[in-house]
């Protein structure tokens, strides 16, 4: 884009870095020299508080001119304590292409005050259970929104003991009403709950309890951003400065506004250096809840799902969701571990053997293409299993399976060459090689190039150890 | 280029959840599923309250005071939006052609024109609406029990697979995968694949994508043939590669008044420089780009950047990639938890897959994608109603948003 960025990553080099260190060489952060530790500090893999010396009095200037200079375009603010505290924001860059997106997108899902005891305990559980293992990641969910729907302080207060005695999951704590709020806050007065909101109407009272209970405090003005600008205004100067702004979120006809101020924002922070737009921003996709009518739950929480989806895409920080099905969180989390990982990180794995487990002279041989998510879905569910096995990796330019035996990056000339190259020949003393299921168009030619026997294998590679059982004899 | 869905469990499709049979009506009808929901028991509790209202009880600490005081009213700032202007556009597309434009539809679409990045409406409303055009194969496929459900009487014959996604599900287009054509498969003759052609152009009146097998020469053979059968039409074929003779493609597919679309895979340079072999022969009016669709949670991040990347890079003036975006969004078939049975807390699939596919479908809309290719029809019903609201320049209804915190779900 034209617009100019303020302090934005391309124009940082590690020189600027390197020119505000000791330049002393003294390898106590455990870099070679000041050089490297400088480019690391630039790519954001280590801290400059590793560097011992720039911690001492006579280097605070240095110090402090580096926080500024490599302070994020939005601020980073941690809700909870302990292990499960979860950090919002801290945004470096506005496009996912620009520098690694930092602090996936939190998700947290509700509890009200008016469910019995026994219905919160079972619902946290459902929330703590939630766990997907996605090629070596663990998809989990992340905080518990304690709403209130009854508008009673003590009932409030009573579910937030609860909630805090369940689990250590970080809270957001809704309430409009301050004293509500208060109640709530009165029984976990050092958990540093988020707490929702502060608006137009009630920002003292809010701000007053922020600073007393030092929570970070979300500044609430739907649809309107001028408000929600003298709302952070105003807070600053009250001294809340850990915000997190909530524009509003929107269903149907509100998506063109909800997506609109999502982007102006983050714009405004990452690109205008607008410091009132540099903090978290929270989504709300329960609002498909709200005024639902008749309409079928499912389709509710399909709704809920794909606004999710849009705003974790849209710059969303948190998320507050209600429905907590398996099918409909599931996209969603793993479309954010999708757009928080490396944007570096090769689409394709090194071609060659791999070996898995301890393999014999009659274990099985599979090959695989070398685009790295089938290479990691078929390597996870091998090792999963713990199976001894050979899987070769074949050059396919990236390309998976189905659409590089269709677009012939994937060919039978490849895979007879790669089987050569791997060395399998001297470790095994069978020549029957398994194939993917979706690779069988060009098993006959195969066999011809390579002399190995083809076994077409399952079409996706979950079903391997079934595969192995019923059909493998060395 | 898509690949072919593929099936879960065959053999335990009528095991499972009870859905309704037709969940894409109860979808669209806001029926009331039936489902084995997670609401637990609600047990009644008494609560027993404690004398006196918590703001009554309530500690105050004195605060340290504020240089120059906390406010006493809120202070007002104004908020800019952050409006930016680009220095090139997106060229325009004309898909299709009515009688009076030479061919035979009952209209034409127009895609691209885009001023701005993706829904920036703060900005610029977005000029063309994008499109969706809907899957029909040449003949049987793999296809995963959520999508055969609504296609199984229609399988096998593409004239009413085309007049099933136009009349019941809304296709702005129809994609016919000549699937048949593959060496390896049925081997069909150019002669075939006119004649599955012809029956789909007489059975639906909108403009038609013509998808090939993927094979370079065979498909380079059946794409002559259909050019050449019905000039005029402005088909969109579905593609051009790298590894095709690319001056003979482009020089029939321009000599009949057709469509290019250009694929790739994964990598911007090879983009350019296969649109830059293209523009010897057809102008940038006639190329629509395909920049690989990977299906979420297996390669979506990489075709979501990529695009990104493209469209903004087009509107700063990389000509090159200044093309619309296709998108075969039915890869999103391909992720196992599209289709797959899984335990219980994940099911039912029936619903899994196409949000799997709309969740696809939806990150790629943000970075621009102007043409989708999609399969399942509760899919298409959430992405067409999704850009309709995008598109509808109505404003959010805010009165009513600060109730989440209350409602009672």
């Amino acid at each position: 884009m034209s617009e100019k960025k303020k302090a934005g990553l391309k124009e940082l080099s590690p020189i600027d870095v390197y020119k505000l260190l000791p330049k002393t060489n003294c390898k106590e952060c455990g870099e070679d020299n000041c050089m490297a530790f400088a480019t690391k500090i630039v790519n954001r893999e280590i801290n400059i508080d590793q560097c011992p010396p720039l911690l001492k009095k006579e280097n605070e200037k240095a110090y402090n001119q580096l926080r500024e200079m490599l302070k994020p375009a939005v601020k980073e603010v941690i809700v909870g304590v302990g292990d499960k505290a979860t950090k919002l924001g801290g945004k470096l860059v506005m496009y996912r292409h620009e520098f690694t997106y930092t602090n996936p997108t939190a998700i947290a899902i509700d509890v009200t005050d008016e469910m019995t005891e026994q219905e919160v305990i079972n619902r946290i559980k459902r929330i703590e259970n939630y766990s997907f293992e996605y090629i070596g990641y663990t998809l989990k969910l992340d905080m518990i929104a304690v709403r209130s729907t009854s508008g009673d302080a003590e009932k409030f207060k009573a579910t937030v003991k609860k909630v805090a005695e369940t689990t250590n999951l970080p809270m957001i704590l809704c309430a409009l009403n301050p004293n509500v709020l208060e109640a709530g806050l009165m029984a976990v007065p050092n958990a540093r709950p988020l707490l929702y909101a502060a608006n137009a109407e009630n920002w003292k009272d809010m701000a007053e309890l922020a600073l007393m209970y030092n929570c970070p405090l979300v500044v609430s003005a739907p649809n309107d951003l001028t408000t929600l600008f003298s709302l952070a205004k105003t807070m600053m100067a009250y001294g809340v400065t850990d915000l997190v702004l909530d524009p509003g979120t929107f269903t149907n006809e509100g998506l063109p506004d909800t997506i609109n101020n999502f982007t102006m924002l983050r714009r405004a922070a990452c690109k205008g250096g607008e410091e009132l737009a540099g903090f978290p921003l929270m989504g709300v996709p329960m609002v498909a809840w709200v005024d639902r009518g008749e309409t079928a739950e499912d389709l509710i929480k399909w709704r809920e799902s794909y606004l999710a989806s849009m705003l974790l895409v849209r710059y969303a920080d948190v998320l507050v969701m209600h429905g907590a099905d398996g099918w409909s969180l599931l996209p969603t989390t793993v479309l954010r571990q999708n757009i928080y990982t490396d944007p570096r990180k090769p689409v394709a794995v090194a071609p060659g053997l791999k070996v898995f487990g301890t393999p014999d002279e009659n274990s099985p041989v599979f090959f695989t293409s070398n685009f790295a998510l089938t290479y990691y879905t078929v390597a996870s569910d091998i090792e999963s299993n713990k199976l001894n096995a050979y899987l070769i990796v074949v050059e396919t330019e990236g390309s998976a399976i189905d659409s590089g035996v269709a677009g012939r990056k994937l060919t039978a000339e490849r895979v007879a060459d790669a089987i050569k190259a791997s060395g399998i020949e001297s470790k095994v003393k069978h020549r029957k090689i398994i194939i993917p299921g979706k690779a069988s168009r060009i098993s006959g030619e195969i066999e011809e190039l390579s002399g190995w026997k083809v076994q077409v294998g399952p079409r996706d590679s979950s079903g391997i150890p079934k595969y192995l059982q019923e059909k493998w004899q060395p | 280029m898509i690949q072919l869905p593929q099936d879960g469990d065959k053999k335990k499709e009528d095991e499972g959840l009870k859905l309704s049979s037709d969940l894409l009506e109860a979808l669209a009808k806001f029926q009331q599923i039936e489902l084995q929901d997670f609401e637990m028991d609600v047990k009644e509790l008494e609560i027993i309250f404690e004398p006196g209202m918590a703001g009554q009880i309530m500690p105050k600490i004195k605060l340290p005071g504020i240089a120059g005081g906390k406010p006493t009213a809120m202070l007002q700032t104004a908020f800019v939006p952050p409006v930016e202007t680009y220095p090139n556009k997106i060229t325009e597309v004309k898909l299709g052609a009515t009688r009076s434009e030479g061919g035979t539809r009952g209209r034409s679409l127009i895609i691209g024109g885009e001023t701005s990045p993706a829904f920036y409406n703060f900005e610029r409303p977005t000029t063309h609406k994008p499109v969706i055009t809907l899957d029909v194969f040449d003949m049987e496929v793999p296809l995963s029990k959520a999508v055969k459900m609504h296609v199984k009487d229609v399988v096998g014959d593409p004239a009413a697979w085309a007049k099933l996604a136009v009349d019941k599900f809304d296709a702005d287009m129809v994609t016919i995968h000549l699937i048949s054509i593959d060496p390896l498969l049925k081997d069909a003759t150019p002669k075939d694949a006119v004649k599955t052609v012809e029956k789909v152009l007489q059975a639906v009146d909108v403009p038609l994508v013509i998808g090939g097998c993927g094979d370079p020469v065979k498909d380079a053979d059946v794409f002559e043939a259909i050019c050449e059968a019905f000039p005029g039409e402005r088909f969109l074929i579905s593609s051009i590669t790298r590894d095709m003779d690319v001056e003979r493609c482009a020089k029939y597919v321009k000599k009949n008044g057709h469509i290019a679309l250009s694929f790739t895979p994964m990598d911007l340079n090879l983009a350019r420089e296969l649109n830059r072999r293209l523009y010897d022969f057809m102008g940038r009016e006639d190329i629509v780009m395909d920049l690989t669709t990977a299906a979420l949670g297996y390669g979506l991040d990489y075709a979501f950047t990529n695009m990104e990347r493209a469209r903004i890079g087009g509107l700063m003036g990389d000509v090159e990639l200044a093309h619309p975006m296709s998108s075969g969004t039915t890869n999103a078939w391909a992720a196992r938890e599209a289709w797959l049975k899984m335990s219980a807390e994940w099911e039912p699939r029936e619903l899994r897959g196409p949000l799997w596919e709309v969740t696809t479908a939806l990150t790629l809309l943000l970075t621009g994608v102007d043409l989708f290719m999609m399969m399942h029809p509760a899919a298409v019903k959430t992405l067409k109603d999704v850009t309709n609201y995008l598109t509808s320049g109505k404003k959010a209804d805010a009165s009513k948003f600060a109730e989440w915190v209350s409602v009672k779900a």
